[in-house]
């Protein structure tokens, strides 16, 4: 567990006074709150930072503790443990139901270490509200996962959810489960759970939105003489008739063997095929002559 | 059937803010509200919306001024946010 200078977070020295503390508090807060750094990871776990400084720093008895045992938070510790020991069952079930109801995990092992977990003013706020807090959460895939329509099990606080992916989900789309957030207070509804997805390409396939993109090295004499090859495609191998003197970096479609689109049943966008056309190495004595023959023929 | 609307009484009283704060709100055109024979109500879609504001106003002090202005940068922040995703995925097409 690493000390944290909760001064030091707030901007301020041990000798700030209450009006000192709001005041760094305030700035901060309107800095970091998460209601305006949407999607800032950053921000939000600086937020918590600040919140759990005003924690202790605006409370007289938690602020004197801290000053008290600073770095030293251990004999804190022990020092709790102590006072724990004669306190009454009254007094330590109140404490308990009080973290708990608040949500201390909040908080860093530090604060709950020395103050066994508390309430921060956001935090007391929040479970007024009518409705549940929204829960957002990342969820990574491979490109051929969302080819077809799925079935995943996530675990969200604790709790199994069984969602359907849908085929053809964009990299970076988000997807609203509703009523899989927090609990809603007052009898109010549960918050909405975000589900944010990553998409891992690792095919030989781009993607652009429906369409597929890959290119294809092709023989130099079925380029300049036409032929049949055979293609990969996301869902399997294709023949494909090469049109002779099919040119270095040209381009064919293969329609409705891209992508499926999300939320279309069977409609899928396209397959852009880019062709690569390789010379052959190491060539014998009678090709190069060949080739010269050819090379003359041109150029008369 | 799922509840659709939520009196804004209801909604004031479990924020402990004024009523009067939310037609503030509907007002300068922040949030919608309905009237139903002489009683406002809250669409429970507008329920993030409203309770992101009052979390603004109340948590961090800020007057329905600052927070119109806020709602329109947040509301350009999630588009240019939308917009970062599609360009990074065209990105990779040339990557």
């Amino acid at each position: 567990m690493k000390f944290i200078d909760y001064y030091k977070v707030l901007g301020l020295t041990k000798s700030a006074k209450p009006s000192d503390i709001k005041k760094a508090y305030r700035k901060l807060a309107r800095k970091y709150h998460p209601d305006v750094n949407p999607n800032d990871k950053e921000a939000e776990k600086k937020f918590q930072e600040i919140n759990e400084a005003n924690e202790v720093l605006s409370d007289p008895e938690k602020r004197k503790k801290y000053d008290k045992y600073g770095k030293d938070w251990q004999h804190a510790e022990e020092f709790e443990k102590a006072k724990a020991s004669q306190q009454s069952a009254y007094g330590r079930s109140r404490r308990e139901g009080y973290s708990q109801n608040y949500g201390a995990h909040d908080f860093s092992d530090f604060f709950e270490s020395m103050f066994g977990g508390a309430t921060a003013d956001f935090s007391r706020q929040r479970t007024t509200r009518f409705r549940g807090q929204d829960f957002n959460a990342e969820l990574k895939l491979h490109l051929r996962d969302v080819y077809t329509t799925h079935k995943q099990t996530l675990t969200v606080n604790g709790k199994n959810i069984r969602i359907t992916v849908p085929a053809g989900i964009e990299n970076g789309q988000t997807i609203k489960i509703s009523g899989h957030g927090g609990p809603g207070q007052q009898g109010g509804p549960k918050g909405d759970l975000y589900i944010t997805f990553s998409i891992i390409n690792n095919t030989p396939f781009k993607r652009d939105g429906n369409n597929l993109y890959t290119t294809v090295n092709l023989d130099l004499y079925k380029a300049l003489l036409g032929g049949e090859i055979t293609v990969n495609t996301f869902d399997g191998q294709v023949k494909l008739n090469v049109k002779p003197e099919t040119q270095n970096g040209s381009q064919v479609k293969l329609k409705g063997k891209g992508f499926p689109i999300y939320k279309k049943n069977n409609a899928f966008g396209d397959l852009y095929i880019t062709y690569n056309i390789v010379t052959p190495k190491k060539l014998t004595e009678k090709e190069k002559a060949l080739i010269k023959e050819l090379a003359a023929l041109r150029n008369n | 059937m799922e509840q659709e609307y939520v009196l804004i009484t209801d909604f004031c009283t479990s924020h402990d803010i004024e009523t009067h704060f939310i037609l503030q709100l509907y007002d300068n055109g922040l949030v919608d509200i309905v009237l139903k024979e002489n009683t406002y109500y809250l669409p429970v879609k507008q329920l993030p919306k409203a309770e992101k504001i009052v979390r603004l106003y109340s948590e961090l002090e800020i007057n329905l001024e600052g927070i119109e202005v806020i709602t329109q940068l947040l509301n350009r922040i999630e588009k240019m946010q939308a917009e970062i995703i599609y360009l990074k995925n065209k990105l990779d097409l040339y990557e």
